[in-house]
């Protein structure tokens, strides 16, 4: 008996490489990024959405999908889900805006707290979950309204109005709002502006300078989220835990798993990715409205179902999250440089979700075996 | 077979006309107007069809774009990629400066040029770097509505405010209430935008102050709800009512009696105007040399006619 034949175990089931290939969460999601830029390149290509600029648009509205998308999807792994998130974003912009506007704070302590704080209403979220057992679907649904009701009422009651500005001015010269609101890659524009491969402003006090002058923070932020994610969920023995109390939680508390804690801190994740948005948001404009970050909890749940995560848990990856994000992005502000009637869009969408949530449920009967 | 031939000649005719006709619109000027209204508000459906009309009467090509929920921050994308595709102008919104100037800015110096219309000041616009303004100045209209409602022997009201995120929602009020000589105080409730929580609220709060004079709403949004509310207490054409803007439902209870006035804004003119001007602008060379206002113009039981006609289509 040679060594290779003792290396095969016959208990495991031969798969071909084929086979392997197509079996991923994300497939059905490269497919869709694959289809949605061959559509829009044969649609719109020469309407601008791709020159400098617009890829830069489609590509920070997809960052700002990407950045709850990465947080809703671990936690839809782990089981549970946050329709909090949209309501977490005008808060925690909110939370910023009165504390460093209103209180007159430094930025950085106002950004800090605020992350204290939206992570301490995320754990919040995930202990009233799992001591009482109810549906998470409820226990976020209630916050969704107890934060979005504060974030109105507080800054009516103290400065007598929903929208707080003023915070760019606070931020200049602070070491902690460039990390959110900054660009990087400044040079690297300059020089491609030299080349006079990108456009310049044709007039006004910044005549000569390139439209595009840096790669947004938020950018960074979502892919720098989504490597973090990925490596966590399928490099490590936390990652492990997560897709198994999200899979069966009974079977992973039998083996020793935390599933509690897994649940608290995936809770805890999700409204940071949220906060993060919030803060990027908030130092990019320099002010905070009690209206942002609405409905933004169902299009992280639609980027993540897109990308093949399983709405009951156990099942998905952050990569096929992050596409998913990238396809809602690139759809939403791609209809309009085709010129689409832009109350059709929520149209495409449905059906994108549809085909979407069909497609991976074929994908996930191929892999189970289920009928 | 013969059959067959004929539909392939007639489309390969069709065709080509149809190829011609796009190139035709290639040449013509394209505006793109960015409102701050979510796909809900039925008042910027005037907008729609004066900024259709206006494309069609100076053949050029109109686009309507806005964000979906009216998040503000979705509205500063829509302008940037507005900008990214090109076109001769760019006619939008000042909902919220903070939000809206950067992106503004960057189309203003990108070589677009931009007409502020509805929300923000000439001061603000032309700041900005704007063509100019079109719009009405909300705080002036409030406050002129509120002496008008002061010279009816006024002294408290209910600002019915559907809006409450928007500034100008809130000078609205509070020009009114200036004008009134009175505190804004409490008098102002964030009624949300939807119909029943509109007609509950109104309700409640009439109920609660029973010595409330007259009540402002800002629009159909909010009207149009709290006509009901007040059918329903007994005190719809017993009560002062004030509304800004137009929508069928307004022009009814104005008729009615229910509602003593209506501040015309004129939505119309913020989308048809800009178009002209601009195109001429961009063929002749020619520019109004102000701003326009295209209100406040109030509209009461006299003269309705024309008004309900047309209301909610261009009034």
């Amino acid at each position: 008996m040679s060594s290779t034949d003792a290396a095969v175990d016959e208990r495991i089931k031969e798969t071909s490489k084929l086979r392997k290939a197509l079996i991923r969460p994300e497939l059905g999601a490269i497919v869709g990024t694959i289809a949605v830029f061959a559509f829009f390149i044969i649609f719109a290509g020469d309407s601008g959405m791709f020159n400098a600029q617009g890829v830069l648009n489609w590509s920070t509205v997809s960052a700002q999908f990407m950045i709850i998308a990465v947080g809703a999807c671990m936690l839809m792994i782990a089981g549970e889900f946050d329709l909090s998130v949209g309501s977490m974003i005008g808060f925690a912009g909110m939370s910023i805006a009165l504390i460093s506007v209103t209180l007159q704070w430094p930025i950085w302590v106002a950004i800090l707290l605020t992350f204290a704080l939206c992570t301490a209403v995320g754990a919040l979220n995930g202990i009233i979950v799992v001591r009482t057992g109810l549906p998470s679907f409820i226990v976020t649904l209630a916050f969704l309204f107890i934060l979005r009701g504060f974030t109105i009422f507080f800054p009516q009651l103290i400065e007598r109005r929903t929208i707080i500005g003023g915070i760019s001015e606070r931020a200049e010269g602070d070491w902690l709002a460039p990390l959110f609101g900054g660009k990087i890659g400044n040079g690297l524009f300059n020089w491609l502006a030299e080349m006079e491969l990108i456009g310049v402003f044709t007039r006004g006090n910044r005549m000569g300078e390139p439209i595009v002058d840096g790669i947004p923070m938020l950018i960074v932020w979502a892919i720098g989220l989504m490597i973090v994610a990925h490596i966590v969920l399928t490099r490590t023995q936390f990652g492990n835990w997560i897709f198994a109390s999200g899979g069966d939680a009974q079977a992973a508390r039998y083996v020793g798993v935390p599933v509690n804690r897994v649940k608290i801190q995936m809770f805890m994740f999700t409204a940071f990715c949220a906060c993060v948005f919030a803060t990027c948001q908030v130092m990019e404009f320099g002010s905070a409205g009690a209206d942002r970050g609405l409905l933004k909890e169902f299009e992280a749940i639609i980027a993540v179902v897109i990308g093949g995560a399983l709405l009951t848990g156990g099942y998905g990856s952050v990569v096929g999250a992050a596409l998913g994000a990238l396809i809602f992005g690139v759809v939403q502000q791609g209809l309009f440089f085709a010129g689409v009637e832009s109350s059709l869009f929520r149209v495409f969408l449905g059906v994108i979700l549809l085909f979407a949530v069909i497609l991976n449920t074929y994908i996930r009967r191929i892999i189970t075996g289920e009928r | 077979m013969k059959t067959t031939i004929k539909t392939l000649a007639v489309s390969a005719v069709a065709a080509t006309a149809l190829l011609g006709a796009g190139t035709a619109m290639a040449e013509g000027e394209r505006y793109v107007l960015v409102s701050h209204a979510p796909d809900s508000d039925s008042w910027w459906n005037t907008i729609k069809n004066g900024l259709a009309l206006a494309g069609e009467q100076m053949d050029v090509t109109v686009e309507y774009r806005n964000p979906p929920t009216g998040d503000l921050a979705d509205m500063a994308r829509i302008i940037e990629q507005a900008a990214a595709s090109g076109p001769n102008g760019i006619i939008t919104t000042l909902a919220d400066p903070d939000v809206l100037s950067g992106p503004i800015r960057a189309a203003v110096e990108s070589g677009i040029d931009v007409i502020i219309i509805n929300s923000g000041t000439p001061d603000a616009a032309r700041g900005l770097g704007a063509l100019m303004y079109v719009g009405q100045p909300e705080y002036d209209a409030g406050f002129a509505a509120g002496q008008r409602a002061a010279g009816d022997g006024v002294s408290s009201f209910l600002c019915v405010n559907h809006y409450i995120s928007s500034p100008s929602s809130t000078e609205r009020c509070q020009g009114f209430a200036d004008g009134l000589g009175v505190d804004l105080g409490n008098q102002m409730i964030d009624s949300g935008q939807d119909p029943s929580e509109i007609q509950n609220r109104v309700t409640a709060y009439l109920n609660a102050n029973p010595d409330t004079d007259a009540v402002l709403t800002l629009g159909p949004t909010s009207a149009d709800p709290t006509i009901l509310a007040l059918e329903q207490i007994g005190l719809a054409g017993e009560i002062y009512f004030g509304t800004f803007d137009l929508g069928g439902d307004i022009v009814n209870a104005i008729r009615d009696g229910v509602i003593q006035w209506g501040i015309d804004q004129q939505p119309f003119l913020q989308a048809y105007l800009p178009v002209v001007v601009m195109t001429n602008y961009h063929r002749y060379g020619v520019l109004p040399g102000n701003n326009i206002n295209s209100g406040p113009g109030f509209v009461t039981a006299d003269a309705l006619d024309l008004v309900a006609e047309l209301a909610g289509e261009y009034r």
